[in-house]
């Protein structure tokens, strides 16, 4: 090594707010000199007490690799949480696990899922989208069809309305970032553009708004704006490279970037366009959240700005002081993530954490900030803010606006309301114990 | 003047349709025409004023009926709640955030019962319902409610004018995305 400085330790790193959280460059900045003094460190400290010896699976052949691969046998835990998993009538929840996942996509398997029907098994052979109403030509296209067009790929991130409900609790949920932010989830869809098919069907310029519906048991619908539809509409085919999972629409699906979840009609099968919206059962009353003078927002459509931290969080124990990577995610339906910034002493002081490129629009960028933590309490929090200058806002300042509810919420995956999007605090006690608070 | 105006209409025209068919050069055109009759059996769609409702009718007490026979498994007697959640009543909406929403205290449309009644009720078998068993449940949930008379019939003309009580309950979270 070249390098003729002192070796960096963890107490010589730049400090840039309270409670140990360090300066977001401090590794990237020195490079693999930093580095390999990191590790120098932390080997030295934990020093290995043992001679190494190969283990059973070093010694013998592997097993047998599948034509569809499934995690290890070891991540059995990493899954999403379900709320009505033998479908039952009435809706079903499954959650993503954001703590036991890094980086920006959403794998297929662990994709949040709102279904309120459960997922129609479709025969994509048999599968039909129909374009009509205010149109020059009413068309239809099969699934063989499409894929003849032009496609374009881009990464999308879908969020439930409902999704961080928990938080309009007025006293905070002792819950996990699974149960608060599970219904959000990020991939990377693949599709023909709506503008596309749109403009070859001939839109009449009475048309404001179109209906979309799925093909499930409710024919479930909703209403959106023709200008959505120009702008960055898709009919997803792909998730993630791979047909969609039925339980994200297959074979195909409404994409609105970074729009309120249930518009992003799955299993699409019926296009109409129209001159009003049609006011159906999801946009008249479940999406309409109620306000504390007891009118309700109506058509809220944008995800905002949002953003929250995976790691640590409460399904988390820290394992004792020193060096831990903080990071978490952040979105918004305004486009590209700015900034984030985070705090360990609740909010008094605040570091910039470092943004994972590529940074994309309406779509998850990850957030990370080193943490030498130095095994007191510690009180976490991300705020974000996005390229068009909104800022996350405070919990103090959703509730003025929003309200919060009378009681405590005892069910974690109840609804209060919906379209929250303040900050979350996780608390970090000197055992490791990390718990949800309001800060 | 006015052949100025008729020149500038026909340029226009002229810019309008090459920018159509910019746009049209973007798809390989392979969308097959259907026609809308033959979409009308999956046209489900009822908008507020009334557009799409179909033919046929129903009262109250026809809904009654039916009700007790394929909705008051889930929805309770008479619509009072069971397993899936209450038809009939609902608290002020100032009464909290986390107000239950029910469709007296809370829908703004009587088109939309009607629409959600017909695409997804009753739930083990959706669209099962006669035009005439839709209007008619429609009839006896809006009485229950006392939205309308004991004896109002309910079809395509009088179910849009139905004026729900929250209708005016509802601000637009943004109100320049509304087109």
């Amino acid at each position: 090594m070249s390098h003729q400085q002192p070796r960096p330790t963890l107490d010589t790193l730049e400090i840039a707010a309270g409670n140990g959280l360090l300066h977001r460059r401090a590794f990237l900045t020195s490079g693999a000199a930093l580095a390999a003094a990191m590790t120098g460190y932390t080997l030295s400290e934990t020093a290995a007490a043992q001679q190494l010896t190969d283990a059973p699976w070093s010694t013998k052949a592997g097993i047998p690799i599948p034509e569809y691969a499934t995690p290890s046998s070891f991540e059995k835990h990493v899954v999403r949480t379900l709320t009505n998993p033998r479908g039952e009538p009435r809706t079903q929840h499954a959650r993503t696990p954001h703590h036991l996942l890094n980086g920006t996509f959403t794998p297929n398997g662990l994709h949040f899922v709102i279904s309120h029907s459960g997922a129609p098994d479709i025969d994509p052979a048999q599968h039909l989208l129909v374009i009509h109403g205010l149109v020059r030509r009413p068309l239809e296209f099969t699934l063989g069809t499409l894929a003849r067009y032009p496609m374009q790929s881009r990464m999308a991130f879908v969020e439930c309305g409902g999704n961080s409900a928990p938080l309009f609790s007025n006293e905070p949920v002792k819950t996990g970032v699974q149960t608060l932010h599970g219904l959000v989830s990020c991939a990377e869809w693949t599709g023909v553009m709506l503008s596309t098919l749109l403009e070859e069907a001939g839109i009449d310029p009475r048309a404001k708004w179109l209906i979309a519906e799925g093909a499930d048991s409710l024919a479930l619908s909703r209403s959106v704006p023709i200008s959505k539809a120009l702008d960055d509409a898709m009919i997803a085919l792909y998730q993630n490279g791979e047909r969609l999972m039925p339980g994200n629409g297959y074979p195909m699906r409404l994409l609105l970037p970074g729009w309120e979840g249930n518009m992003n009609v799955k299993w699409l099968r019926r296009i109409k366009l129209v001159d009003q919206p049609g006011m159906s059962y999801y946009e008249a009353r479940t999406y309409a959240p109620i306000l504390p003078n007891g009118k309700a927002y109506q058509f809220y459509f944008l995800q905002e700005v949002k953003s929250f931290i995976t790691h640590p969080s409460p399904e988390l124990k820290m394992s004792g002081a020193g060096f831990y990577e903080i990071s978490g995610v952040a979105y918004s339906a305004n486009g590209r993530i700015a900034k984030v910034m985070v705090t360990g002493d609740g909010g008094k002081t605040w570091a910039e954490a470092a943004l994972q490129e590529p940074v994309l629009p309406k779509a998850f960028t990850r957030f990370r900030l080193p943490w030498k933590w130095d095994g007191g309490p510690a009180v976490l929090q991300s705020r974000a803010w996005d390229e068009a200058g909104n800022v996350q806002p405070t919990r103090a300042e959703v509730i003025a606006r929003r309200g919060q509810t009378k009681t405590p919420v005892t069910n974690p995956a109840a609804f209060p309301s919906q379209h929250y999007n303040g900050p979350t605090s996780w608390a970090v006690s000197q055992s490791g114990e990390v718990t949800h608070v309001y800060a | 003047m006015s052949t100025r105006r008729a020149l500038f209409a026909i340029a226009l025209t002229i810019l309008a349709a090459s920018y159509v068919r910019l746009f049209a050069q973007d798809s390989p055109h392979l969308g097959k025409a259907i026609s809308e009759a033959d979409v009308a059996a999956w046209d489900i769609s009822i908008l507020p004023d009334g557009t799409g409702l179909p033919p046929g009718s129903g009262t109250p007490e026809q809904g009654s009926t039916i009700f007790a026979a394929k909705c008051a498994v889930c929805h309770g007697e008479n619509g009072k709640g069971g397993s899936a959640a209450a038809v009939v009543g609902g608290q002020p909406l100032t009464s909290g955030i986390e107000t239950p929403k029910t469709i007296s205290n809370f829908w703004p449309y009587a088109t939309t019962l009607f629409d959600f009644t017909r695409r997804a009720m009753p739930w083990p078998r959706p669209r099962s319902l006669t035009n005439d068993e839709v209007y008619a449940v429609t009839a006896f949930i809006l009485a229950q409610n006392k939205i309308i008379g004991a004896t109002d019939v309910m079809n395509a003309q009088t179910l849009p004018k139905v004026r729900m009580p929250n209708r005016d309950g509802f601000v637009p979270r943004f109100p320049e995305r509304i087109p």
